[in-house]
């Protein structure tokens, strides 16, 4: 490493006080543990909003004990009204969507190691990224004041169609303040994550040590690289969008809401406006999205693997590849959301098209990582496991995304259960691996502590057998027709499905409390755990050179030089079977790529 | 008379920093060695602003596609005369780019060790941030001879697009006039970098050009 003096290696000064250091840091690893924090605490919002619904599902009007306390009107008698239920669905989907799949996988991880991996001492725009987070957090908080005031949040679905979004509270309850509380929120979101792509993309581009050039940064960076780009754009464009919401519902104006317009015996005060220009709007956004959430993923759960191989993936610049070319393409098949909503069936088929393109990168990565894991000597661990669980999910979930692709089986499917089935296989549950697997991966570096490794092999049995147990049934409920977004089922055809949501509800609650072991472990750990060595896992990459946890600074006032590709593992080295990109040791691997 | 002769700035030293193979140039190493180091990379603010730009572009871009399917998604569209001073504000802005150019190009030259005979470096900064300012009131007066004529943010789909994108490019303008606030206390510091005055000059010509294509945005189609 080169010594520089310390004015010459540190952005800002070292934090002084309390409230600079935890609160209003500057520290992009502080930054980070916010970003995990938050991403924690609305994590278990959404999942006890989820269980809520489950259990309303399962036994229509039950009386849910102390539901009132949350909304008078929406649970009187502690039974859920059904308007309420689509309430809590929407501030399920979204809360899970932008404050944990956003956030969780790309904001907290790669705002605590992005710089560390490229070997620098922080983001360039420091300042811009503690904005980034209480920005966020702001955004949050608007979002969760909706339950707390008028008739409750909005009931519009985290999808926010129009017209039932734009008209006001003559739709129902929430569609209010609630609804403009959440337009408000998403938009502020928006400016976090914009100014957080600004950093990521700045400190990925202009702030590498000497000797790391492009193909030596770790997958991980790759991925969070990929994934600020693809946020730069699709947040610039949901922005205006919210911004055309909330004035068609403060100020009169008609972007969405289309003439003669009759709700609730009232005629609406818009005229000529389009409501499929919301949704082309909205999923230009909401499809990269998708891939916001599991690009992250994608990367951590490689990084992990190989450190756990012992072997670099079969190509790395194949996977760069792959996961650049499933970013620009997430912009192309965003239609595919489209089907049922009554636009051009020729535009159908010009979305179908790059929608199963996109299979194609997304299978590569797959096969490299089943190829590479082949004949491996996979180290065991709560991490690892964890990688591997994503990669099941993320196969399931894909597998389903064949049939939605085609529009002829998807206007079939598009309303039912199949469809939820699938999203939360492909999205939430495999990025939620994902988030696991990088915790339990790097936990060690970010408190100096280890994490129990039996609690956590428990952890990942119960989720990945309870998330099989959830998801996998929604499959079947959808090709049996049952339809989504109903708050009871009261069909004859629907009755003999009962069973079946009661045992997704029983499943849902059983591994939403074994996340509690997740919980414990971490709280635990932090504070009791065994300490953490430097190097735990013998990783390769910048961030296993650095002390335990990191000095402010990163590197202590020196900058590390790098010498090696990412990941040089089986090779024969004075340090054992891998060579860290910082050791100027010459080795031969022979997995090195020509 | 006095001649006041501005001596140049003592300029913050950039910091010594050991980025070598950083920057997006080294894609490929020139000679082929992976292992090569070089001593180069763009400042954060560079590769910063373009950022920037790339992300409004896309915020207006959405705007501009929403508008056109507005306008062919219904036959309420009703169409109106610009107010003539939008004329009046291009050409001052177009000026505020043009002394900006020339600031930057002064100021540089200041920076590079070359005395000003009678002439503040930050003074051709000041006369861009009274071009950005006078376009700035120009546009509320084209809001308000708007109004004067019954055409509100309700009033008609037309008039919602022309206010929704003047009032966001305004709101971009004065982020440019902060920029230059920041850039002329620097200046008069003696603390500004050349990176920091080039993105802030890039960024204003960006909403010079982008005004420029709203004006043929909203003319072609209000």
């Amino acid at each position: 490493m080169h010594d520089v003096s310390a004015h010459a290696a540190q952005h800002h000064a070292p934090p002084q006080g309390f409230i600079r250091k935890h609160v209003f840091s500057l520290d992009h690893k502080v930054i980070g543990k916010q970003y995990y924090a938050l991403a924690l605490v609305a994590v278990f919002v959404g999942m006890v909003l989820s269980w809520i619904m489950r259990l309303h599902l399962g036994w229509t009007n039950l009386a849910i004990p102390g539901l009132h306390f949350l909304s008078k009107n929406g649970a009187p008698g502690d039974i859920m009204t059904p308007e309420y239920y689509l309430q809590l669905m929407t501030m399920h989907g979204t809360i899970m969507v932008f404050f944990v799949l956003t956030t969780a996988p790309f904001a907290a991880f790669g705002n605590y190691f992005l710089p560390i991996q490229v070997g620098a001492e922080d983001m360039p725009f420091p300042r811009f990224n503690m904005m980034s987070f209480w920005v966020t957090f702001t955004a949050f908080l608007v979002m969760m004041s909706s339950f707390f005031v008028g008739d409750g949040p909005t009931l519009a679905g985290w999808t926010q169609y129009a017209p039932l979004s734009a008209v006001g509270a003559v739709a129902g309850p929430g569609q209010g303040l609630g609804e403009v509380l959440w337009a408000s929120s998403i938009a502020i979101f928006c400016v976090g994550q914009l100014l957080g792509s600004l950093n990521f993309i700045t400190t990925t581009l202009d702030l590498r040590v000497k000797g790391m050039s492009l193909m030596r940064l770790p997958l991980s960076a790759w991925a969070w690289f990929i994934t600020s780009c693809m946020g730069l754009t699709a947040f610039a464009v949901l922005m205006p969008a919210c911004i055309l919401l909330i004035l068609d519902h403060v100020a009169g104006t008609s972007f969405f809401v289309p003439s003669n317009l009759v709700i609730n015996d009232q005629l609406q005060p818009h005229s000529g406006g389009s409501t499929l220009l919301w949704q082309h709007l909205f999923w230009f956004f909401g499809h990269p999205e998708v891939y916001i959430a599991i690009v992250p993923a994608m990367g951590i759960v490689s990084h992990v693997l190989i450190t756990n191989m012992r072997r670099p993936l079969l190509s790395h610049r194949v996977i760069i590849g792959c996961m650049a070319s499933i970013g620009v393409l997430s912009y192309m098949v965003y239609g595919h959301h489209m089907f049922v909503s009554g636009m051009n069936p020729f535009s159908s088929l010009a979305f179908s098209f790059p929608t199963l393109i996109i299979t194609i990168p997304a299978t590569m990565i797959v096969l490299m990582w089943i190829g590479s894991l082949y004949g491996s000597r996979l180290r065991i661990n709560s991490a690892s496991l964890f990688a591997l669980g994503f990669i099941s999910m993320f196969v399931t979930g894909g597998v389903s995304g064949f049939f939605l692709a085609q529009p002829s089986i998807d206007i079939m499917l598009h309303a039912t259960y199949f469809v939820v089935g699938h999203f939360h296989m492909v999205m939430a549950v495999a990025a939620i691996f994902g988030i696991f697997a990088g915790t339990y991966f790097w936990f060690p570096k970010m408190t100096g502590r280890m994490m129990n490794e039996t609690l956590g092999k428990i952890h990942f049995w119960l989720s990945f057998v309870g998330a099989y147990c959830i998801f996998m049934p929604f499959h079947y409920l959808g090709i049996a027709a049952n339809v989504r977004r109903y708050q009871a089922f009261v069909d004859e055809y629907l009755q003999p499905l009962i069973p079946v949501h009661r045992f997704i509800t029983v499943a849902a609650i059983v591994t939403g409390i074994a996340q509690f072991i997740f919980l414990y472990n971490l709280i635990h750990s932090r504070f009791w755990g065994k300490p953490a060595p430097d190097n735990p896992w013998e990783g390769t990459s910048l961030e296993w050179s650095t002390p335990t946890p990191p000095p402010f600074d990163n590197f202590g006032g020196k900058h590390p030089v790098v010498y090696h590709d990412p990941y040089q593992y089986g090779v024969q080295s004075s340090t054992g079977d891998y060579v860290m990109q910082t050791s100027p040791e010459q080795v031969v691997s022979e997995h090195e790529e020509k | 008379m006095a001649t006041t002769i501005h001596e140049p700035p003592k300029i913050e030293p950039r910091p010594q920093r050991d980025n070598g193979n950083g920057g997006w140039r080294n894609l490929v190493p020139a000679d082929g060695d992976r292992r090569m180091v070089q001593d180069y990379s763009p400042p954060p603010a560079s590769t910063g602003i373009w950022v920037v730009v790339y992300a409004i572009t896309m915020t207006f871009a959405a705007l501009t596609s929403a508008l056109i399917v507005r306008k062919g998604s219904s036959l309420d569209w009703q169409s109106f005369t610009l107010p003539s001073i939008l004329y009046l504000n291009t050409a001052l802005i177009l000026c505020s780019s043009v002394t900006l150019e020339i600031a930057r190009r002064r100021v540089a030259t200041f920076m590079g060790g070359v005395a000003l005979p009678g002439e503040s470096p930050a003074r051709w900064l000041y006369i861009t941030l009274v071009f950005g300012l006078l376009f700035v009131a120009g546009q509320y007066v084209a809001w308000v001879r708007l109004r004067a004529e019954g055409l509100y943010l309700a009033t008609n789909p037309s008039s919602s697009f022309f206010y929704l994108l003047t009032a966001a490019h305004v709101l971009h303008v004065l982020g440019g006039l902060a920029g230059l606030l920041y850039v002329i206390g620097k200046v008069r510091k003696s603390q500004l970098r050349r990176s920091t005055l080039d993105a802030t000059a890039r960024y204003w010509h960006f909403v010079d050009v982008l005004w420029v294509y709203l004006l043929l945005l909203l003319w072609m189609k209000l």
